[in-house]
């Protein structure tokens, strides 16, 4: 197990690059714990896997170090890293059994043999890969094939990080949710630090202890599932948490009361006055249907039923807005009015969430 | 990978054979035809025709021919293959030179077959070949006209000039498309190079490998035109392969009845060779699934 | 700095053995350029590393006289035409065998390689008739399709193995991504076995190039095979060897080119790419 920092690192592929643009990964520091779970989450092409390549050394980044425990290792191979890469398809040597694929890492650094049997048969039982450990790897199917990678990687105690780059896209839909149960309790057992990169919010939010939300190369945000949650750090994360994402309007600000349309709001918290972009954000949980004139006028597209709740797809002025509606509640032909819930209401300056002055 | 069972997929297949059938069927036919007739336009079927199958099977000659063909072919495959794989292995992959590689290798491959006789014909001459004429200046007793191991040395060098690069462009693109994945897992593993090519480059070159193998079989099986080129099946009948007599047969003789039939056991045998070939194959697999 | 990913183990291989390999390989093509630049008095009569006497006389006989260079026009137009046909219609026919099984898979496949190894010798008769008889005799086509016999099953071969190794679960999760199948097939799929493509378009075109039985029974005059045409050289008063050395220092040439056009599909490599 390490800690892993990353010291003013970035990376571009071009060679002399000039604006923020040529990076694909822009400046970051960052210290990883020891021990903890971190789902790197971003749409394709937001720099997540130029990222964990950086941190499993098959790439080296252009500017910047990283180190492991304090020492650098920013030229340092993948081998000489001590960590354990599972890979976006099964990687397994097809040749050799089960077993045999577990015990290769070992074997190539010369463990003796009662120590290689002893690790072996721990790491197959966490896997769950007891009963096809005597199996050619060929013949297996995808989601076991990934658990052989994984263990390949866990089967060396002393592996400082162990990294995912999407591993679950060739799983099949109904065994990704066995898998992920698996990993976060593998993860709980054996406590290695745990990187997984992912462009499914659902995978990041319910394996991670910690969420790096990326875009375009930026480091948006590293937080808890829950801080991403009431309060994305940038409008990306907004819109890119949650099912739906946050709403956001665009607001004139007075202080601590937001002009929406021609609505006044009332918020917790006074702001700074500025010419620069503003927006409210507010999550479809918090947004209420009401037929209260005094409220702010909308427009009913659609209503889902999704099971639990519905959701209501509006308009406000042209704008869409999302609202999730408990499943009890009904959704009657006069209800063409919204409320905030203003105690979660987050302002946004040039897409960035500001904290004002909390009014008593 | 687990395949689907899908009778739908005849559609998919359904334009080649179509085209194949139209190509081999029906010509095919019309040699089963000839093998059963006395050319000279005696319609007695069957009596005659096993009369020819018979003579074949027994000649000495054709045995004397498939031996030779046989000790060929098993020279010049365990000498391409592994050669073919040792040079698609130290291949460049990327820039300039892999291109360059690439074209330079394949061009022996471009070479038509009675221009690759003519060029090892006077290239093994000692005096005006660059071979035979170095050979000569270093003492080496060597003519592949009159001397029998010269003969074979000159065609199997030949044949491995000429045909090895079909085994390692097969064996470059094989190993071009393992994803670099598993040579990063290798390298966290600490894999040893030869752990590499036994585990990873091997296996994966198994389905080229079979490719270039029995095309090589088959090629060499048949090969006519550059032998004949350059020693004409000589000295004596030392390098008269199988399709060499088969030719002299059917022209000496002027009979095309006992060449059909030639053709068609020839044929024969290379069907045996990879059917087994192919069944053990599929075996394999089947098992390891 | 920065590196790039490197493929392969060795990043620094010994350049020896790939020189030694390829100098075997070019001492007698540089024979043969030597030859085609001498006349032929002096190929016979002297042994000289380079021509005394440099001439051009045999590259202008190609030149100049058409039925020279229309046997390699020709040539070039039916085994384009060939390599296209084996092409398209392999494709499909692979991805089922790799992806499907279906009643007498196995045993169509065999059937298939069969007739790769079916000695010329044997259809050259049978076709010249079928051709014949539907009017297709001295036509480009006519070689094209006679050579698919032994094209196509090599090319359903060689693709069938590199679609085997692209995992099923690429197709699934493109459907899932909402595209179609030929959308998949183009954009998707052929990308990942574009090695096999590479290889199998420059065997085709190889095999149907060096074919001389069938492409001389099937032409005579308007599709005339270069191979045919250098037969040419052999006649009662003897070999022209200059001109052969010539020729067939010409016929290397479009083989290469077809080699340079698909050299990055062979050297493309397996990049599964986030699907």
């Amino acid at each position: 197990m390490a800690k892993i920092t990353l010291s003013n690192l970035a990376h571009s592929y071009i060679e002399n690059p000039t604006k923020p643009e040529d990076y694909a990964l822009r400046k970051i520091d960052h210290e990883w714990t020891d021990g903890e779970a971190y789902a790197l989450l971003g749409p394709s092409g937001c720099g997540k896997s130029t990222l964990l390549n950086i941190i499993s050394g098959i790439l080296t980044p252009s500017e910047g170090k990283i180190l492991f425990d304090e020492k650098d290792v920013t030229t340092e191979t993948t081998a000489n890293r001590n960590i354990a890469q599972v890979f976006q398809f099964p990687v397994v040597y097809d040749t050799m059994t089960v077993k045999e694929n577990l015990e290769f890492p070992l074997k190539n650094r010369g463990a003796s043999k009662e120590y290689i049997e002893k690790r072996v048969a721990s790491i197959a039982k966490s896997i769950q890969v007891e009963d096809i450990l005597n199996k050619k790897a060929r013949g297996l199917t995808a989601d076991a094939k990934q658990k052989i990678s994984l263990g390949r990687g866990m089967v060396r105690e002393d592996v400082n990080a162990i990294l995912f780059d999407e591993p679950l896209t060739v799983i099949d839909p109904h065994m990704k949710w066995e898998l992920r149960t698996q990993l976060k309790t593998l993860h709980k057992e054996l406590g290695h630090t745990m990187i997984f990169v992912t462009h499914d919010q659902t995978e990041a939010l319910t394996f991670a202890d910690k969420v790096v939300v990326m875009n375009v190369g930026c480091v948006l945000q590293i937080g808890t599932p829950e801080e991403l949650f009431k309060k994305p750090a940038h409008t990306f994360v907004g819109y890119f948490i949650g099912s739906p994402g946050m709403n956001f309007f665009d607001v004139e600000l007075e202080g601590n009361i937001a002009k929406l349309d021609d609505k006044q709001i009332e918020l917790n918290y006074s702001y700074e006055k500025t010419s620069k972009k503003i927006e409210l954000g507010i999550r479809p949980e918090f947004v209420t249907l009401t037929n209260n004139s005094n409220d702010i006028k909308i427009e009913i597209d659609r209503v889902e039923d999704v099971a639990h709740h519905k959701i209501v797809r509006a308009l406000l002025n042209g704008k869409k807005v999302n609202i999730i509606v408990p499943e009890d509640e009904k959704v009657t032909e006069d209800m063409t009015y919204i409320s905030l819930d203003k105690d979660k209401i987050n302002i946004y300056v040039d897409s960035w969430l500001v904290e004002g002055e909390k009014i008593s | 990978m687990r395949k689907t069972v899908n009778q739908k997929a005849w559609f998919l297949v359904l334009p080649v054979i179509l085209l194949v059938a139209f190509s081999a069927v029906i010509p095919l036919m019309t040699v089963v035809n000839y093998s059963v007739q006395d050319t000279f336009g005696n319609n007695v079927f069957f009596e005659v025709g096993l009369e020819w199958f018979e003579e074949i099977l027994h000649s000495e000659r054709i045995h004397a021919a498939l031996g030779r063909q046989a000790l060929f072919t098993t020279i010049i495959l365990l000498i391409e293959i592994p050669l073919g794989i040792f040079i698609a292995l130290n291949m460049p992959k990327k820039g300039f030179w892999a291109s360059a590689s690439l074209i330079l290798v394949a061009l022996p491959l471009l070479v038509p077959w009675n221009v690759v006789g003519t060029i090892w014909q006077i290239f093994g001459r000692s005096d005006i070949g660059l071979l035979g004429h170095t050979l000569a200046n270093l003492g080496i007793e060597y003519n592949y006209s009159q001397d029998v191991l010269s003969a074979w040395i000159t065609i199997i060098v030949m044949d491995v000039w000429h045909w090895t690069s079909l085994v390692v462009l097969l064996c470059y693109a094989g190993l071009q498309s393992i994803p670099s994945a598993y040579y990063q897992a290798a390298k966290i593993d600490q894999a040893s190079r030869w752990n590499v090519f036994r585990y990873i480059e091997l296996p994966k070159m198994m389905g080229v490998l079979l490719i270039a193998f029995l095309l090589r079989f088959m090629d060499s099986f048949m090969i006519y035109t550059e032998p004949m080129v350059v020693t004409g099946g000589g000295p004596g009948n030392a390098t008269t392969f199988l399709s060499i007599d088969l030719v002299k047969m059917a022209i000496g003789q002027f009979d095309l009845g006992p060449a059909a039939a030639f053709s068609l056991i020839y044929f024969l045998v290379i069907l045996l060779v990879s059917w087994a070939f192919f069944t053990i194959i599929t075996n394999i697999d089947k098992q390891e699934n | 700095m920065s590196t790039t990913t490197k493929k392969g183990f060795f990043s620094s291989k010994s350049p020896t053995i790939m020189l030694i390999y390829i100098i075997f390989l070019m001492l007698p093509i540089y024979w043969l350029i030597n030859m085609s630049l001498k006349t032929n008095e002096e190929i016979l009569g002297t042994f000289s590393l380079f021509p005394n006497n440099l001439t051009f006389d045999n590259y202008i006989i190609i030149f100049t006289d058409p039925s020279w260079y229309w046997g390699y026009i020709n040539s070039i137009t039916y085994v384009l035409m060939n390599t296209v046909i084996s092409l398209a219609v392999a494709l499909p026919a692979a991805y089922a065998f790799s992806r499907y099984t279906f009643l007498g898979d196995k045993h169509l496949f065999f059937w298939l390689l069969t007739n790769r190894m079916a000695p010329p010798a044997v259809f050259a008769l049978p076709f010249f008739q079928l051709y014949s008889s539907v009017g297709l005799f001295d036509t480009h086509i006519a070689v094209a399709l006679a050579h698919t016999l032994f094209n196509v099953p090599l090319t359903v071969w060689i693709l069938e193995g590199f679609m085997r190794g692209v995992p099923k679960e690429i197709d699934e999760t493109a459907y899932i991504d909402g595209f179609s199948f030929f959308g998949f097939f183009t954009k998707i799929f052929t990308p990942l076995i574009a090695s096999g493509i590479g290889v199998a378009a420059f065997f085709c075109f190889l095999f149907s190039w060096v074919e001389l039985l069938l492409s001389r029974t099937l032409t005579s005059v308007n599709a005339k095979s270069i191979a045919v045409t250098m037969t040419k050289t052999v006649s009662a008063s003897g070999v022209d060897w200059g001109v052969l050395a010539a020729a067939g220092v010409l016929t290397l040439i479009p083989g290469a080119l077809v080699i340079y056009f698909v050299r990055n599909h062979i050297a493309k490599g397996l990049s599964l790419g986030r699907v």
